[in-house]
């Protein structure tokens, strides 16, 4: 069987050894060869100057609409603030069982919340998130246990509390869908 | 398994029914959307949702009339109404009219995860509570089966053996020998133990009242249904049910009863979704359903679906060495129950009682007892605190003329052999009683 395939897409600067550590956790975690490739939208058209944050609804049907036929799943990695009407932020979201999501750094960095700099932390909040929403697209549904990655994550010390692995439950699951 | 919690949410703005769509499916839940509350009414009317999340700004019906609406349906409905505009006023008024929380967009993602994890808790608590509730009231009214008669342990193996199966049970037996306490025994030891025992009385119900009462009613089925309802059938899953005086079904009847008990699915009276149910039937008659069969009155093949296993009940006349048991047992629950205490019954008190024919079998006993306590000094039970006088008859009596002729030797005897006071007694003229004598061959010698 085919290792199944799934693109990253970035949009706005990243580091490059950045990207290429999530990279390295989505293919080890899903065993999926991973694309990475810089989406190029003007993220103005997106901006929502009453909340002054990006609306996560639209951005992730422009992923969706991005054409990437060699790849099971795409998942949009921002870093700017997302929002969807009903929530005063998210992380990221995804379409359960569907095809894309995105995920956005914006709220990972320790400066955001006045700590000191980190980029370690950065990089492995990074990748909890992207394996979270990648998840979803696999139709992995939000998980009681407080170390899968699955777990659902309001607040950054849920994100630092979990692994950014998948547990056994939910691995488990993964392998009857693949 | 947990219950898969539903939400429905209601809002015209798409954004936000997307938004928060994709936000609880991703939690596992079960989501259904309404742009408008007239949709949202129409799908509560076929679907059930255990949460309702409405906005309260919408056009057309607004949220607090929609909330109105859906507690005059379904009081317990948790309804969380979410606005832009929050006012104090309006806070309140939603509060009052039975929302269960009230929350301003767009709200904080925490916020949003604990106020759901709040109500599903609250629902399966509710859920909890029922279920242990029914729990209580099925161990509490199960009573032991009382006896050390042969017949009596052959029942409690019966029933012992029978409780591990899932197979249906007919329960035969003679009024008042004890079938709906038979089956609450063998729910009591059957793995169904922890879900609800629910008991039908057949024959105290008219053919629509039944199949109302067995499968529930849509809001509107019929005159008088104001509410959705749910049906026994619907109540006892995951646990048994009990059909009392199943002969009485009607023919009608008899044909529903068979499907649902064939597919274990059934639709509510004016309703149009299937409901399944998982339960188990026992089933009690004191009529000879087999003769009913062959008569043409009772389905034959509702029969055998039914009468996987046959339990027969003894009447009380053919257990009277348990009559000392119950009669303690009896004692015992009637002087708790008045808050006496316990009394003892006379020597000679007892022996009439395991005399007694008991055409009423225990529940006759049990009156007996219950009045000899109720009327009784509360101390001692004596021959006069039992209503035996007039129906006193020797437990060999097996038929009618066993019974006439006991008691016009008793009314004789009474009135030492005088012929015109036994017969003024008796309400019959000499010459009848002369003919009752010389048929029954009684003579002044006879005991």
């Amino acid at each position: 069987m085919s290792l199944p395939n799934i693109t990253l897409v970035t949009f706005g600067f990243f580091e490059q050894d950045f990207l290429e550590n999530i990279v390295l956790a989505v293919s080890s975690e899903f065993n999926c060869t991973v694309n990475l490739r810089e989406g190029r939208i003007d993220l103005g058209e997106y901006y929502d100057p009453a909340r002054r944050q990006y609306n996560g609804n639209t951005l992730l049907k422009i992923v969706d609409s991005m054409q990437y036929p060699d790849s099971l799943k795409v998942l949009g990695i921002f870093n700017v603030d997302l929002f969807i009407p009903i929530l005063t932020f998210i992380f990221g979201q995804a379409f359960l069982n569907g095809r894309c999501g995105i995920a956005s750094v914006y709220r990972l960095s320790n400066e955001r919340y006045g700590m000191p700099k980190n980029n370690q932390l950065l990089i492995d909040r990074t990748k909890k998130e992207v394996i979270h929403e990648l998840g979803h697209t696999f139709g992995l549904i939000h998980c009681d246990n407080p170390i899968c990655v699955m777990r659902s994550s309001t607040y950054l010390e849920d994100v630092d509390q979990k692994r950014q692995n998948l547990c056994h439950n939910c691995k488990a699951k993964l392998e009857i869908i693949l | 398994m947990a219950k898969k919690i539903s939400i429905l949410i209601v809002d015209d703005e798409e954004s936000v029914r997307d938004s928060l769509y994709n936000w609880f499916i991703e939690d596992g839940y079960r989501v259904e959307c309404a742009e408008h509350a007239r949709k949202a009414l129409t799908l509560l009317e076929s679907d059930q949702f255990d949460i309702i999340l409405a906005d309260i700004k919408m056009p057309g019906m607004d949220g607090l009339e929609m909330l109105r609406r859906i507690k005059a349906i379904k009081p317990d409905s948790i309804v969380i109404v979410m606005t832009a505009f929050a006012t104090v006023d309006t806070a309140v008024k939603a509060l009052k009219d039975g929302a269960y929380d009230y929350v301003t967009k767009p709200f904080d993602p925490d916020d949003l995860t604990h106020l759901i994890r709040n109500a599903t808790k609250q629902i399966s608590l509710e859920d909890e509570n029922e279920n242990l509730r029914k729990k209580v009231i099925t161990l509490e009214n199960v009573e032991d089966l009382i006896g050390t008669s042969e017949a009596m342990q052959a029942l409690l193996h019966e029933v012992e053996s029978v409780a591990q199966t899932n197979s249906s049970v007919i329960l035969t037996g003679e009024s008042g020998t004890g079938k709906e306490l038979v089956a609450r025994a063998i729910h009591a030891n059957s793995p169904r133990r922890f879900f609800p025992f629910v008991s039908v009385h057949c024959g105290a119900l008219t053919e629509s009242l039944l199949e109302s009462e067995l499968f529930g009613h849509e809001k509107g089925a019929f005159t008088g249904a104001m509410y959705n309802r749910k049906g026994r059938f619907e109540m006892a899953d995951s646990g048994s049910i009990f059909l009392d005086e199943i002969a009485t079904i009607s023919p009608k009847m008899q044909v529903e009863l068979l499907r649902v008990l064939e597919s274990k699915t059934f639709i509510r009276v004016g309703g149009n979704k299937e409901i399944s149910s998982d339960f188990r039937v026992i089933c009690a008659t004191n009529k000879d359903l087999k003769n009913m069969v062959e008569q043409g009155t009772f389905r034959e093949d509702l029969y055998y679906r039914l009468n996987v296993v046959n339990i027969q009940i003894p009447p009380l006349r053919e257990r009277t060495a348990d009559i000392p048991l119950l009669v303690e047992y009896f004692i015992k629950k009637y002087c708790a129950s008045m808050n006496k205490p316990p009394a003892t019954i006379d020597s000679s008190a007892l022996k009439r009682l395991q005399e007694f024919n008991y055409p009423g079998n225990i529940r006759e006993l049990e009156n007996m007892i219950e009045r000899a306590i109720v009327v009784g000094d509360g101390k001692r039970i004596t021959l006069k605190d039992l209503p035996l006088e007039k129906t006193m008859v020797n437990s060999s009596t097996e038929s009618l003329d066993d019974f006439e002729k006991a008691f016009i030797l008793q009314i004789l005897q009474k009135y030492s052999w005088n012929i015109s006071r036994t017969a003024k007694a008796l309400k019959v003229d000499r010459v009848t009683l002369y003919h009752k004598i010389k048929k029954y061959d009684l003579k002044p010698s006879d005991q």
